[in-house]
Formats: C-alpha cells, structure tokens, sequence
C-alpha cells in the first residue's frame, strides 16, 4: 500500500503545480500602446494591468483579433506587422511584416486562417494562423477597408477607391472571389451583424450606407438611408467614423453619421429609418451594450473628451460625461456591466460602471488606443 | 492629479484663430490628429503620405492653404474653424522640412 500512498502523494503533487502554472484568459484583454508599440495584459475582474508586452512596431490605429482558445491574439499593425501573441506566456510567439502599410484584419470562424486588410500595397492577404505562413495573397489595386470573417471560412471587405465589395471563400482551399459593384463612393469602413448575415458598409463620398445580405447567394446593395444629409451643410470630418459590430441596438441598428453630428438608427428586419439622435460631435464610435439597451458614442477631434450615452428606447441621451483628452476606444465587458474607455492624452483607462456611470477604477497605460477583451475570439466580425 | 491633466489638456490645444500655439502642441496635433487619416509616422493611411518628400512640390503657402481649407470632394478637411493662419503656416514648414525652427 506504501506505493499506492506516494502515487496518490505524486498525483495530488503534479495537480498542484498544475494548479499554479494554469492560466485562465477569459477575462483577460489587450490594450493597444500606440505609440511605444506595446500592448498592456489587463485583468477585466481585476481591473488591473498585468503585464507589458513590447515590439510589436507602429501601432497607430492598431487592432486585433484572439485565436478560437483565448490564448493567442493576432495583432494588426500600422507598418503592416502581424504579430501573434501568447498571452498565456506573456509574449510574442511570431511575427512577420506582410506589408508597407495596413489597416486591420480578421480571424476565420473555424480559427485557422487570419486575414489582413492592407493599403499598400493594396490587397488582402491570407496566413495561417498557426506559422504565420501566406497562404493567399488578393491584390485589389486600391486600399481595403472593413475587413470582416464571415461564416463557413469566408472574408469580406471592401475597395475605398473602386466601391466594390468583395467576398472570399476559403471553405475548399484556395480563394473564390465574388464581386460585388456599385457600392457607393469612397466606403471608409464597414460592419458585420453578429449573427454573421448583413454587412453593413459607410460611405464617405455620398450620404447613406448599403447593406448586402450574406445569407442571399448572390448579395445584391440595398442603400439605407440615402438622404441623410440632404439639405444640410456638411461638417468637416477630422477622424472617420468606425464601424463594428457592435450595432444592434434592440430590434435595431445604431450607425455613426458622418459630416453630421448624429447618429442614426434603422429597423433591424427593414433597414428603413427609425429615428436620428443629435450628438455633441463627428461620432467615431457608437456601440451598443451588449445587452442593446444603451448606446455610447464617442467623438472626433476637437470633441474627443466627451462621451454620450443614448437610451435605446427614448433615443435621447441620458448621459454626458467627459472621461479626459482623446477618448479614443470603449469596450464593454462581455455582459456589459462595465466599460472600459481608453483617454490617450491622460494615459489612462478608465473603467465605470454602465447602470450608475460610476468610475469603478483606471489603469495606467501609455497613449492607449485599442481596448480588445479575449471574449471578442466568440463573436463572428469582431 | 486630475486638475493637473485638465491644466495640461488645455495648453496643449491647438490656439483657435488669431492665436498661437506652441511647436510641441502643433507638432502634436500633426502626429496624432492629422495622423488620423495619414498615419501617426504620416506614412500616408486612408489619406496620402504627408512626409517630406511626399510633398515636394508644394510650398509653404499653398500647403498652409490646404490645411486651412480642405480638398472639395476629398476626405481632407477644412482646418480654418480650428486653428489660425500662422499655425497653419507653422504646420507647412513642418510638413515640408520635417521640423520646427
């Protein structure tokens, strides 16, 4: 019986030190240091940093996307770097720079393939996500923007100069391309619902957004709102509105204006205009809880110190509050009882309750930018 | 602290028509607001490469009028309703040489 105590004492031994080296990350996060080209780790239960994680090149306007298993984050930056971070190691597993200069990406449903969105040149190309390794290269000759995955392995995005959207379909190894035309003029950026089935494209160069239905074999663009702005003088524009899929407010969805200091809300099943809510400025952001009962935004430069939260019922703010200088990003926490907002020039994440808007914590962090929670690896378009 | 930010916030604005802001506070803005569009190393973005030899062939006046009123049917914005001529001026020669004497 002797060696059945000490295997028993072995077993209980090895779980312990499992126990210590274990780490769970689904409620971790990575929050974008733009311009020291670092992430900080953040604890959302905590409410803390836990560590940096540096040289990961320039990370303007960067952003990422977490493998299937919340263990590893695939990092977008501005110099066209694709960098793949372990956060359970706490640091870079690979990096590769596919690019002169790119602007986002995306990771397949199935979790083996992530895209990038480039400028220049302009194009998407494809890795794996396990080596990093190209496995596709989609040269469009214009910049891409709104880069999404959308089910059964396929990416969609769109051409800034040419107005086209194009879906690829990686579900039988190579890529086959559907063309999309007559989008509109100049898309900025684009969304796609969670559930995978509308891609929601904004326009820059002309009023309204067009909407195609992934779920139609041969998607068709269906203009929402196209007299937004009719009538009235444009605003000018010092930073675009971002889309993402963080629309759906009820049974509705909530989308920035652009050149107009609203956003605008459209029926869910018929896309037509439900109401507009005037804001204090450009809206950069406008995300829904996820729960959808209330709607933040944020603004553009010079305005981007404040922050409004709309009801989605009464479509009126019920709060303003100004977090510091250059509110840049806010993320929800997965059931959206807190939102955490990045303040660029106060070096700050501020952290606050969303029913009592009560500052619950900040966290220090250099320039922060990008704020992407692990529970964004479960959402199609995020 | 928060006074302290709130304080810095507010020297650190561009000047509104009619006044001056400081070099680190244009140079600022140029990074991190022009930078929006045309990249914070202003590599070029949605918007072009604004860097030095991007943007030989302009001058100082004709870009500084660029900055104050936009491209029409472009995404560049008019800056006019949000910084003076002088600073305007400043940010061309920044543009254009790099720095700031």
């Amino acid at each position: 019986m002797k060696w059945f105590g000490s295997a028993i004492l072995a077993i209980l031994m090895v779980g312990s030190l499992r126990a210590e080296t274990i780490v769970s990350t689904g409620d971790l996060g990575l929050v974008v240091e733009r311009a020291s080209g670092s992430l900080l780790l953040v604890d959302q239960s905590e409410r803390a940093s836990v560590t940096r994680i540096t040289g990961l090149g320039d990370l303007s306007h960067a952003s990422l996307v977490y493998s299937p298993d919340q263990r590893f984050a695939y990092v977008f930056g501005r110099d066209g770097g694709l960098t793949k971070v372990d956060i359970v190691e706490k640091q870079i597993a690979g990096r590769v720079v596919q690019s002169g200069n790119a602007i986002g990406g995306a990771i397949s449903d199935d979790g083996t393939l992530v895209a990038v969105s480039n400028y220049e040149p302009g194009g998407v190309r494809i890795f794996d996500a396990e080596t990093l390794e190209m496995v596709a290269d989609i040269p469009t000759g214009s910049k891409t923007i709104g880069l999404v995955d959308a089910p059964g392995r396929k990416f969609v995005f769109t051409l800034w100069d040419e107005g086209e959207t194009w879906i690829t379909d990686m579900s039988s190894g190579g890529p086959q391309i559907t063309k999309i035309t007559e989008i509109g003029a100049n898309p900025y950026d684009a969304l796609i619902t969670g559930d995978g089935r509308l891609y929601i494209t904004g326009l820059f160069g002309e009023d309204g957004l067009t909407a195609l239905d992934l779920w139609n074999p041969e998607p068709k663009p269906i203009r929402v709102l196209p007299d937004y702005g009719r009538g009235q003088q444009d605003l000018p524009v010092y930073k675009m509105p971002h889309l993402e899929g963080w629309a759906r407010a009820g049974r509705e969805f909530v989308l920035p204006a652009v050149g107009h200091h609203q956003v605008l809300w459209i029926d869910g099943q018929s896309l037509a205009e439900t109401g507009r809510t005037d804001t204090y400025g450009q809206p950069v952001f406008a995300m829904a809880r996820p729960d959808g009962r209330q709607v933040w935004v944020n603004f553009a430069h010079p305005l981007n110190d404040t922050i409004q939260v709309i009801d989605t019922l009464t479509k009126e703010v019920v709060h303003e509050f100004k977090p510091g200088p250059a509110v840049l990003h806010m993320e929800f926490s997965p059931r959206g009882h807190e939102v955490w907002i990045s303040v660029r020039d106060a070096g700050k994440v501020m952290i606050y309750d969303t029913r009592t808007f009560e500052k619950r914590g900040e966290i220090d962090a250099e320039s922060p930018s990008g704020i992407f929670f692990t529970s964004r690896a479960h959402k199609t378009g995020l | 602290m928060r006074s302290v930010f709130v304080l810095l916030a507010i020297c650190c604005s561009p000047a509104f028509a009619g006044e001056t802001s400081s070099s680190d506070a244009l140079i600022n803005l140029v990074h991190q607001d022009c930078g929006s569009c045309h990249g914070l190393t202003l590599k070029g973005g949605l918007g072009p490469d604004i860097r030095p030899n991007a943007l030989s062939h302009y001058d100082v006046s004709t870009l500084s009028t660029i900055v104050l009123d936009g491209i029409p049917d472009t995404a560049m914005p008019p800056w006019r309703p949000l910084m003076s001529e002088a600073d305007a001026k400043k940010i061309a020669e920044y543009l254009l040489h790099g720095d700031l004497k």
